[in-house]
């Protein structure tokens, strides 16, 4: 749990590293990679970081001196914005790079680009690329730190480490709770991310889904599986929401928004069936109306813009996990 | 005129007429003159003597499915680097895939390649001829000029017609001049943007997979169509079971239909993917474990006639990239044999079996007089050593690619020497 002593001084603010025992990882690249002590110690550290962003100087600068990139070949408003505040709260210089394509016949590959900015001598690499292992690939060409911001369809560590600090600090433990994740599970790394972490600290874990986006041997992932999203809701603490692509509700993998909806959006009737303190959640960003009714979106249950909040804490803690004062021992 | 050879203390094993005996094989003008088993052998005056030492002799391969970079990608593979690879695999004759640029759809190409590789490579490059011009899946080539050319065989390589109508009009047309129809069967839309099998490997890594039925779907209409135009029918690689099922019941009815697999699918699995690693990225694409367990045992039945490498070379440009994003293929003449082998050494497999697919069922299905240790056949031998232990190391490759799928693995079984059309042309150094 957080450092309570460390918060309340305001000279060394909140959550320093020398607070904890040394990260062992030099990437962040998968909760996959993750032991549960790992993930707690992040959550932790997190934890700890909430306070200085909560401060009238929201500055913590133990990456002073450091350069961070952020590399994004996929354009992402929230994210992007949540690492740069991070970095920067934490004294970085940060640097954003946008880079449209990453298709070999435009030019540079991906290898290239690693090589490239390799050579400015980063210290992190904050990475987010539509295509999955995308961002694995690049840590094995660089000598610094890379954090994984979305590899396509495979991973999203961070994201799944704020929902559980964001769960953490509503239910005051993850351990034994029931959390439904509900939406487009085929496409979603933000699913597959939260299933391994969840799974790690023993969360009853539940998917809700047409069949149609529900990927192949997803039973092996998720404690059970549901396609009755009132089943699914029943007696769950938490309810995660994904985003449906527009594209997808074309006819060619789902008739139509309103059938969607119909069946698998969030209003407070399918929200009845969870426990009465369930709290509702969304990785954003939101479509209101295809996949969550605006009034459950902005009501009493739902932790949304906390979970925005959390992002930054846990980004701040990432960071400064991998980047301790000193370096690694 | 050149000197008579004589290959002595042999274990002579030829799939073809079933003989895995101690014997010798003399050879006079590129041509098998003689084989005498278990007993004694007279040497011709003047002739080289080999003595084997007790390793085994059997016909040089003949893989049914290679791709080179000649015309067109020559920095990936020349005639003359996929030659060197082959004779160093054991490999005396290969079947060169039309996917090159220009594509192989026209006789004079055929023609040029044919000479090409006779100037240039140590083993027998037989061109197959495109069923599509352009390989685009429209409009057919012209078969006729294609074989008198010298084109051994119709095939679209790693390209899938998806038009039944079309399929129906080139086999009914290649039986017209007795042409095998090889087909590589994946229906477009079901493989849509995988990348891999279809399965909870492919929901791990988050990509996007392929389902079996992309393979059998086709297959099925192929086979279909191959009794209905009473074609030679050949289907390049199937990977699952659901394919042997089809095939099986199309042999009892068909005599002429037949089917080959990739020493990949005989020897890997998705699994081998680990964590996006490239060269394990291939069309047709790794299957699990239980498919891979059915194709042993449709090998060891029958209903799996051919084993070819799949040799597809591809530079690291093309590689190096995130898994959906890389080229697919992966080298294999140099490992065929040694890979193969392990079904052997496994107990799955009997040497006979495994051989047969590599030797003889391919030169049927070709027409090809090769493929044979018998009086007469060319002599497209080889000599290995069955348990010879050895680790694939990329750094001894002889072909221009590097993209091997059994990098580090330890394989049993190498290659002492390869003789084509009487010569030798690879011999083993320690």
């Amino acid at each position: 749990m957080a450092q309570a002593s460390a918060a309340t001084a305001t000279t060394t603010p909140a959550g320093s590293s020398g607070d904890f025992p040394p990260f062992k990882q030099r990437h962040l690249l998968s909760i996959a990679d993750l032991k549960q002590h790992e993930i707690i110690d992040l959550l932790d550290r997190a934890d700890a970081m909430v306070p200085v962003s909560r401060q009238e100087r929201k500055s913590h600068p133990t990456l002073a001196g450091k350069t961070q990139i952020n590399l994004f070949f996929e354009p992402s408003t929230r994210t992007q914005g949540s690492f740069e505040i991070a970095g920067k709260r934490l004294g970085a210089l940060v640097m954003n790079m946008s880079v449209k394509s990453s298709s070999v016949s435009k030019g540079e590959t991906l290898v290239d680009t690693a090589a490239t900015l390799n050579a400015m001598r980063p210290d992190v690499i904050v990475v987010r690329h539509s295509a999955a292992g995308a961002v694995e690939l690049l840590s094995q060409k660089v000598g610094c730190a890379v954090i994984n911001a979305g590899d396509g369809a495979h991973e999203h560590p961070t994201q799944a480490l704020l929902d559980a600090l964001t769960i953490r600090r509503h239910k005051g433990r993850i351990s034994g709770l029931t959390v439904a994740i509900c939406g487009d599970i085929a496409n979603s790394r933000v699913v597959r991310s939260n299933l391994l972490l969840l799974g790690a600290l023993n969360v009853r874990t539940r998917v809700i889904a047409p069949r149609n986006l529900l990927p192949a041997g997803i039973e092996h992932l998720a404690t059970e599986v549901f396609t009755d999203m009132r089943e699914g809701l029943k007696g769950c603490d938490v309810v995660m929401m994904l985003r449906l692509q527009h594209e997808r509700a074309n006819g060619r993998m789902i008739p139509s928004v309103r059938e969607y909806y119909h069946f698998y959006g969030l209003d407070a009737e399918k929200l009845s069936f969870a426990k009465p303190d369930a709290i509702v959640m969304h990785p954003g960003p939101m479509n209101r109306g295809v996949e969550i009714d605006p009034a459950i979106a902005d009501g009493v249950q739902s932790v949304i813009t906390e979970q925005v909040e959390m992002g930054v804490a846990v980004r701040m803690a990432v960071l400064d996990a991998l980047l301790p004062a000193g370096g690694h021992a | 005129m050149t000197r008579p050879l004589l290959i002595e203390n042999a274990r002579i094993v030829d799939p073809a007429s079933g003989t895995d005996a101690r014997g010798a094989v003399l050879v006079e003008n590129g041509l098998i003159f003689d084989v005498a088993l278990n007993g004694p052998v007279g040497v011709p005056d003047g002739a080289e003597v080999i003595n084997a030492g007790g390793l085994i002799l059997a016909p040089g391969l003949i893989d049914m499915r290679v791709f080179t970079g000649e015309p067109g990608k020559e920095y990936r593979e020349t005639l003359q680097s996929a030659g060197d690879a082959a004779a160093a695999g054991g490999v005396t004759s290969f079947v060169m895939m039309p996917d090159t640029a220009p594509v192989v759809d026209d006789g004079a190409l055929v023609d040029f390649l044919i000479r090409r590789a006779k100037a240039t490579s140590k083993v027998n490059v037989l061109p197959a001829g495109a069923i599509t011009k352009g390989l685009a899946g429209l409009e057919m080539t012209e078969f006729g000029l294609l074989q008198e050319a010298g084109a051994v065989c119709l095939t679209d390589g790693r390209h899938s017609i998806q038009s039944a109508s079309l399929l129906r009009t080139v086999m009914s047309y290649a039986a017209n001049y007795g042409m095998t129809i090889v087909h590589h069967v994946s229906d477009h839309s079901l493989t849509g943007e995988g990348v891999m099998n279809e399965g909870l490997f492919a929901t791990i890594l988050g990509l996007k997979g392929i389902p079996r039925e992309a393979e059998t779907i086709p297959l099925a209409r192929d086979l279909q169509l191959a009794a209905l135009t009473s074609t030679k029918y050949h289907a390049a690689q199937i990977s699952c079971a659901g394919s042997v099922e089809l095939m099986a019941a199309a042999k009892k009815r068909n005599k002429s239909v037949t089917a080959g697999i990739s020493i990949n699918n005989l020897a890997l699995n998705e699994n081998d993917i680990g964590r996006y690693r490239t060269f394990f990225k291939l069309s047709t694409p790794l299957r699990s474990e239980d498919d891979r367990q059915a194709m042993i045992e449709a090998l060891r039945n029958g209903t799996i006639d051919t084993i070819h490498s799949d040799h597809d070379p591809q530079d690291t440009e093309v590689k190096r990239q995130p898994f959906a994003e890389a080229s697919d293929g992966a080298i294999g003449l140099e490992t065929l044999l040694a890979a193969a082998l392990r079904l052997v050494h496994s107990g799955d497999v009997e040497l006979l079996t495994v051989l047969r697919a590599m030797t003889s069922r391919p030169a049927e299905i070709l027409g090809l007089a090769s493929g044979r240790i018998a009086k007469g056949a060319p002599a497209d031998l080889i000599l290995f050593d069955l348990d010879y232990p050895w680790q694939v190391s990329e750094r001894e490759i002889r072909s221009r690619s590097r993209n091997t799928s059994f990098e580090g693995a330890r394989l049993a079984g190498k290659v002492m020497r390869t003789i084509v059309g009487g010569q030798t042309v690879h011999t083993h150094e320690d």
